[in-house]
């Protein structure tokens, strides 16, 4: 990991037009003003529940959904409609189910191939030989170029996935829970696989997840979304051990580690998502928060930073109880 | 000894192909018993057979499926029961709740309607059929009952439609509940609440509940027992204890130590390889192609069961080594 910063967001929002009734148009936030950076070979989880704006966030920060305000920047230079077309092979993505990412009617041969054909990277031998080393180094045995996707396991055809978005030798991959639909067997592999691929090429991940496990065991730096904004953000090892918002420690405190002497201090969460419609004004999280004041309600709290690049947003923080 | 709710002995459940007429062994001699009052845990990869189990327990499975061996419950083989004697204890005094709380539920009717079928089915003593439902929902922590059983299936959260099929799995006052996999298809908070949910109703409605789950998580956090599957074999049983702290099986140690996060900043082990193909089962031990310590022996013989305690058994050939003797040991110092 370097310090140099690969991708940095500002204020990024992304709203979708709903219709409501005849003529009549509301305004979906799923991502609401954020704003974060992701440094090189580094891993940036995003975490949350599922409808909290982590997968369009994902979406948005590499323009494959154009951001409705806010600005990109990728390897130093401005991203937007003009210079995507100069960045697109150095940002790739990797999907939640292996089997339908991949086209049925396609080999693993040109599966792998596709990007680069498309791209004009490579051709002719080069083409076949990047085809080769790629299944090397996901693990595919060579002999199985000429197979199709139904004939692989979720966990074969997830590394076939990985092949495809290293084609390009991409800087940064958005992985969108590539691991959630696997066996812990095979989650395993895939997950060492990841570690070994940033070590070897120093490619960065922003990897978007609920799997609390596999983020405390992946990444460098954790930001936790709730309604389409991120509420929290620190190094791994300083979120889970001092979580200040009181949604992280609530989805902290709900881990099932797998140890029989585990004590588990379950903090309950009331209620259900809002929906992101009808999002609460000042604090999204204060209709379920268990310290909300009525000065949450007044206006949207600041990430701020509480030392070491430690950031919550919540206005009570320092007085509720550790 | 009586005091087990369900005994499995022996199970075999294989599937004729339809079109080529070829066997697959999903089950191989499965045998192990559930205590009245306790929670167990089932555990396996997909394709291991926990699902068919509890199905093959159910009944549930279709015509190209030969079962052999015994299921008592409460004494009574339930593979002996008639259809119609059959239809009593399923949905009635053993329920199951599945993965999918959408799937379960059927979108056109209202959750009162499908609840009130429920009842009116199992319990033909209730006259109220709505305070019931109402009191159902109150119990599995829907507050709001009866607004919420004007509702249909899509306006309820994802959380809140599973405790609805809880509620309509409770509406029998069942002896056994089982829930296949009921919190994958969760959120992580919404997991904790659902499982803590199940925790509670088993011990307050005396139940006897049975989790289908590859969570270990899950499992160390509520289950009394665990049952280890692979490839349609119990590879290790015991107390949820005896699983976690002092594992026998190579499998179960592998699986414990492949959960990412167990301890922060070590790499992770894996087990390599896939699971087996149930048409191709090895002669041996179903896991020695994915075992780093496998023998010679384990290639050509099944090994037999050994038992550590009155709740603790396991099949494998490292169990049969004389004490102390570790041919891996050697190995590695070379």
């Amino acid at each position: 990991m370097t310090d140099r910063i690969l991708l940095r967001a500002e204020h990024i929002k992304k709203y979708f037009p709903v219709s409501t009734g005849l003529f009549r148009k509301k305004m979906l936030k799923a991502v609401d003003d954020v704003s974060l950076y992701l440094r090189e070979g580094e891993t940036l989880a995003l975490v949350g529940e599922s409808g909290c704006g982590k997968s369009t966030l994902g979406k948005t920060l590499i323009h494959v959904l154009t951001p409705t305000e806010g600005t990109l920047e990728f390897d130093g230079e401005p991203l937007n409609k003009d210079t995507l077309e100069k960045h697109i092979t150095d940002m790739q993505m990797i999907f939640q189910d292996p089997l339908s990412s991949l086209n049925p009617r396609m080999t693993v041969y040109d599966i792998i191939a596709e990007p680069m054909i498309v791209c004009r990277t490579h051709s002719g031998d080069a083409l076949e030989k990047r085809v080769y080393e790629l299944m090397d180094l996901v693990g595919l045995r060579r002999d199985m170029a000429n197979r199709y996707p139904h004939e692989f396991s979720g966990g074969q055809c997830q590394r076939i996935g990985i092949a495809r978005a290293l084609a390009l030798d991409p800087k940064l991959i958005v992985c969108d829970e590539p691991v959630s639909a696997l066996d812990v067997s095979i989650k395993a592999q895939i997950i060492n696989m990841f570690d070994d691929i940033q070590k070897d090429t120093g490619v960065s991940y922003l990897f978007i997840t609920h799997d609390l496990l596999t983020v405390r065991y992946i990444s460098h730096r954790i930001a936790v979304m709730y309604l389409g904004r991120i509420i929290e953000t620190a190094d791994t090892e300083e979120l889970f051990s001092n979580p200040l918002h009181p949604y992280t420690r609530a989805l902290l405190s709900a881990i099932s580690v797998p140890d029989v002497d585990a004590e588990i201090h379950r903090i309950p969460i009331e209620g259900e998502v809002p929906s992101p419609m009808n999002i609460p004004s000042g604090c999204p999280f204060r209709t379920r928060c268990r310290f909300a004041a009525p000065e949450c309600a007044a206006a949207v709290p600041e990430l701020r930073d509480m030392g070491g690049g430690h950031k919550a947003a919540c206005l009570r923080m320092e007085e509720i109880d550790r | 000894m009586s005091d087990n709710i369900l005994e499995i002995r022996d199970l075999y459940t294989s599937f004729r192909s339809e079109t080529d007429g070829s066997v697959t062994n999903v089950l191989n001699g499965v045998s192990f018993s559930v205590p009245r009052g306790s929670i167990l845990g089932v555990v396996g990869e997909s394709g291991s057979g926990k699902s068919v189990t509890m199905l093959t327990v159910m009944r549930l499975l279709g015509k190209n499926a030969d079962v052999s061996g015994n299921i008592f419950f409460n004494g009574q083989d339930l593979l002996q029961l008639s259809e119609e004697e059959m239809r009593k204890i399923r949905g009635g005094r053993i329920s199951m709740i599945f993965q999918d709380p959408m799937t379960a539920l059927n979108p056109v009717y209202t959750v009162g309607n499908q609840l009130r079928e429920m009842i009116r089915l199992h319990r033909p003593d209730i006259k109220d059929v709505n305070a019931y439902a109402a009191e159902l929902l109150e119990t599995v922590g829907i507050s709001d009952g009866e607004k919420r059983l004007k509702q249909y299936p899509h306006e309820l959260s994802g959380g809140m439609r599973q405790r609805v099929v809880i509620a309509m799995a409770l509406s029998s006052e069942p002896e056994i509940l089982i829930a296949d996999e009921p919190t994958t298809a969760l959120d992580v908070t919404v997991q904790a609440q659902i499982i803590d949910l199940i925790k509670d109703l088993t011990k307050k409605r005396r139940m006897t509940t049975i989790l289908i789950t590859h969570d270990l998580g899950v499992v160390a956090g509520v289950c009394d027992s665990v049952v280890v599957l692979y490839a349609g074999r119990i590879c290790e049983k015991g107390t949820a204890r005896e699983i976690f702290k002092d594992p026998h099986h190579q499998y179960t140690k592998g699986l414990i130590a492949a959960v990412p996060g167990a301890v922060p900043g070590k790499r992770l082990v894996p087990i390599e390889g896939t699971p087996v193909n149930l048409k191709a089962m090895p002669k041996g031990c179903a896991f020695f192609p994915r075992c780093t310590k496998a023998m010679e022996i384990c290639r050509d013989e099944l090994p037999p069961d050994r038992t550590f305690s009155e709740t603790h058994s396991a099949c494998c050939w490292m169990n049969e080594l004389p004490e102390g003797f570790d041919p891996f040991a050697k190995e590695e110092e070379k």
